[in-house]
């Protein structure tokens, strides 16, 4: 499909190398940091790799090559690739261009969230560590809490109690946010061709930093406590469904298909590229990044863990020392218990009036947080004690912002090939200052002011439990169905051929036609019902609140929630409505009782009898012959 | 000589051991914590010690109320234990007048570092029972350092952007001067040619027209 005066000129990555390191970077997001880290420590430690691996076999992979094979052969966006298969399921690439531009608008704000912190890690000594003093007194909110959630909560987000009350912008996040768009847009600007340089450094510096942090997190004091809770198996969480089905999602959701810019960015490959080794190549090294970034996190989990532990001790052995006024030092981290346990009994009634806290590793270690919590507030307290600070900060922050920015680079692919292949941009814009990056990047950005405002956080936790789940996994449906049943399996077998020299063998075949979408509708269908159960809620940070430092357990408002179904069915009412469109195309002449016989026969035929002739010949009359 | 000034001392000592009692009216409770400060170099607690903890009083008294004279024999210690902590109250210098809580107070409020000096202590680990440390004011620089490190960062961020942006447009500029330069000699060549005939003059023409599309 020619677009400019001469031959479709379609770019190209200059090496595999890039091509490789931008889908790796895509693939490898800051979930694969703060999120499976978090999995594996709630459903029972080395237990949980079994279902995650299973996943990765039976869902991940072969998602994974279907949708660069299908890109690399068809060679186009994912609109192009879909209307090319066939134009009644033509609304699954709307829906990803959809999908990505949300995700990509509430990600970058938590980039954004990054860059603050990575701003304010440069100063001596770092901000979260302290409470500031008004008069001469510590702020209040602060000293009931931390330093570090007074810092999160209301330095940083400045957030409200409910997420009703908007508050006012946060300037600082909009020049934060405004920064993270400017970065990605410069990435952006010259297509794949910059893209492809900047994943050089974005893609392999995360693993640089952490090496770094793997080495230093092994030599802190109580890290070897925080790798065996977090390795330790419970083998007895297998039994639970919910592991077996947060498995399946977080496979699904940490590989980023569904988007649409794996197919973009394959879509940029020589036809004769193997797509097979790759797809295996790029979920083996996401799921490896996963389980290598759990060490140094849990390293330093069991870190901060061990030194509120002995902060917790010296609590009370200065306590015990100065009421039964014993010498200094006599009590020590050392015989603690023996004197915990020999005043306990020779002083009952003394001991215990001094009502002092109970101290337990195990119950620091179990302590189990995840997303922001543990970027912006365990990771930030760890940090605090380790000699260095600001250079362990810096490292950190950085690390996650290339993390996401890679991440990014796939999103907004996502969104611009889409857009490039509907023809949406106006013609007389010239190519280079008004680009579609430019455009996409600045909508983007005014879009995502409404994350700046004070009750911020609460929307992304909204876009991120509801748009980044259900329409994903709806789409990846639509996406099997439509290569395997609609293109048919003998056809995709064909392309594959041409493409690596072989056809697909027993096991991809048995994935794509019967395990892959059973498995995708299971776990569609139990993601929906374990949704359905409850109301949903979220927590919220209410200074007044009784229980305050703890965070109020709230129910959505009504708009909100009406909201969260807007979120979840607004991407894929593409896919229904485009096929409803075409079958009308096709009715154009005929009456209704016609229409409805051709319409119904045609649907059955191309997927539940795969006469794919029959198909073809259809689809070859409404849109013009493939580039 | 020497007997007198034995018997004054033992005589206020002997006073002052009724003034000074634990937990009522004008006594204030000092902990020290030296081992913890110092660890391996921690000095041991004796009656020199107690001896320079006496003295920095004196001093800080001396330093708070400008001038009266208070000696090392005007403060008094009472109840010592192994933990190291004591009570003690400060009389006014020749009386056996006791010196109300919130002067003595406001005076180790105002030497407090020269008394954790002379023990190589801090607060924390040279404590007085009631006195909490004035919280020290952070420093606040005129322009918060993260705007530096912001400007930094969209600073290179602006110029590589701009650069980038304006680099394509000037080699287009240049490639037009170029081409601009190479159409005006391939006009010259071509109007002589079309003296010789008019295929060589349609020729040349086609030949420029070529170079525009390529041009795009």
């Amino acid at each position: 499909m020619g677009k400019d005066a001469g031959p479709e000129e379609r770019p190209k990555w200059d090496n595999k190398a890039q091509y490789l390191l931008t889908c790796i970077g895509f693939a490898v997001g800051i979930g694969n940091v703060w999120r499976f880290p978090y999995l594996c420590q709630i459903y029972g430690g080395g237990a949980f790799l079994i279902p995650y691996l299973i996943a990765l076999v039976f869902e991940g992979l072969p998602l994974l090559f279907l949708e660069l094979a299908v890109g690399q052969r068809l060679r186009k966006g994912s609109v192009g690739v879909w209307k090319t298969i066939n134009p009644v399921i033509g609304g699954v690439g709307i829906a990803c261009l959809i999908v990505s531009f949300l995700v990509g608008v509430f990600y970058n704000t938590i980039l954004a969230w990054v860059l603050w912190y990575f701003f304010h890690s440069f100063q001596e000594p770092l901000p979260w560590s302290t409470c500031p003093l008004n008069e001469s007194h510590y702020n209040l909110e602060c000293k009931k809490s931390t330093p570090v959630n007074y810092f999160w909560y209301r330095e940083t987000l400045n957030i409200t109690p409910d997420i009703e009350i908007s508050g006012s912008v946060e300037w600082g996040m909009v020049i934060c946010l405004a920064s993270a768009w400017c970065i990605v847009y410069i990435c952006f600007i010259k297509g794949i061709d910059s893209v492809g340089k900047a994943v050089y450094v974005t893609s392999t510096f995360p693993y640089l930093v952490l090496t770094i942090f793997l080495i230093r997190a092994l030599t802190l004091p109580g890290a070897t406590d925080g790798l065996l809770y977090l390795f330790t198996p419970d083998w007895q969480t297998l039994t639970n469904p919910r592991v077996w089905l947060d498995a399946a999602t977080q496979i699904f959701f940490s590989l980023s298909v569904a988007f649409g810019g794996l197919i973009s960015f394959s879509s940029y490959n020589e036809e004769k590229n193997n797509c097979e080794r790759d797809a295996v190549l790029v979920g083996v090294i996401n799921s490896a990044t996963s389980i290598y970034a759990s060490i140094p996190i849990f390293s330093i989990l069991g870190f901060k863990a061990t030194t509120a532990f002995n902060a917790c001790k010296d609590e009370n052995i200065l306590a015990l020392t100065n009421y039964f006024e014993f010498s200094d030092q006599n009590i020590t981290l050392q015989n603690y218990d023996y004197w915990y346990e020999y005043l306990n009994t020779t002083y009952p009634e003394k001991f215990q009036s001094l009502s002092l806290r109970e101290c337990d590793l195990q119950k620091l270690l179990k302590q189990s947080v995840s997303g922001t919590g543990l970027a912006f507030i365990v990771f930030t307290e760890a940090v605090i004690s380790m000699p260095g600070s600001q250079v362990w900060a810096v490292l950190f922050f950085v690390m996650l912002f290339s993390l996401g920015l890679s991440s990014m680079f796939g999103n907004i692919e996502g969104v611009l090939a889409p857009l490039n292949e509907l023809k949406l941009l106006p013609r007389w814009m010239p190519k280079e200052l008004i680009s579609g990056t430019s455009v996409i990047c600045l909508i983007s950005f005014l879009v995502a002011l409404l994350f700046t405002l004070s009750s911020g956080n609460y929307w992304v936790e909204v876009f991120n439990g509801y748009v980044g789940s259900v329409p994903l996994l709806i789409i990846a449906l639509f996406e099997i169905i439509g290569v395997i049943y609609f293109r048919g399996m003998k056809t995709f077998s064909d392309d594959i051929y041409i493409m690596t020299g072989r056809r697909p063998n027993i096991f991809w075949k048995a994935c794509w036609m019967v395990i892959s979408p059973l498995l995708l509708l299971v776990v569609f269908v139990a993601y929906v019902i374990v949704q359905a159960q409850t109301r949903p809620t979220y927590q919220a940070w209410n200074p007044d609140y009784e229980k305050f430092p703890e965070t109020e357990e709230k129910l959505y408002p009504d708009w909100v929630f009406a909201i969260i179904i807007l979120l979840c069915v607004v991407p894929v009412i593409s896919i229904p409505l485009v096929a409803l469109y075409q079958l009308l195309r096709v009715k154009k002449k005929q009456s209704f009782g016609e229409w409805l016989t051709t319409s119904v026969t045609y649907v059955l035929t191309c997927s539940l009898w795969k006469t794919t002739t029959r198909c073809k010949s259809k689809s070859t009359k409404t849109h013009t012959a493939m580039g | 000589m020497l007997e007198k000034i034995l018997l004054l001392l033992s005589l206020s000592l002997s006073v002052a051991e009724g003034l000074c009692k634990p937990g009522v009216g004008e006594a204030y409770k000092v902990r020290f914590s030296i081992k913890t400060a110092l660890g391996d170099q921690a000095y041991p607690w004796n009656k020199n010690e107690m001896f320079l903890f006496r003295a920095a009083l004196a001093f800080a008294m001396r330093d708070f109320t400008n001038g009266e004279e208070f000696g090392v024999s005007d403060i008094h210690p009472c109840n010592e234990t192994q933990r190291v902590s004591f009570w003690f109250v400060v009389t006014r210098p020749k009386t056996m007048d006791l010196v109300d809580k919130g002067t003595v107070e406001m005076a180790i409020k105002k030497s407090r570092n020269r008394i954790n000096g002379a023990f190589l202590l801090t607060d924390k680990t040279l404590e007085f029972d009631g006195i909490y440390p004035t919280l020290a004011a952070p420093v606040s620089p005129d322009t918060p350092p993260w705007l530096i490190v912001f400007g930094v960062v969209m600073g290179a961020v602006s110029v590589g952007i701009i650069a980038l942006l304006v680099y394509p447009l000037v080699q287009r500029k240049l490639k037009k001067n170029m081409d601009a330069d190479d159409e005006d000699s391939d006009e010259e060549t071509g109007v002589k040619t079309a003296e010789n005939g008019a295929n060589d003059g349609i020729y040349n023409s086609t030949f420029s027209d070529d170079e525009r599309f390529t041009q795009m």
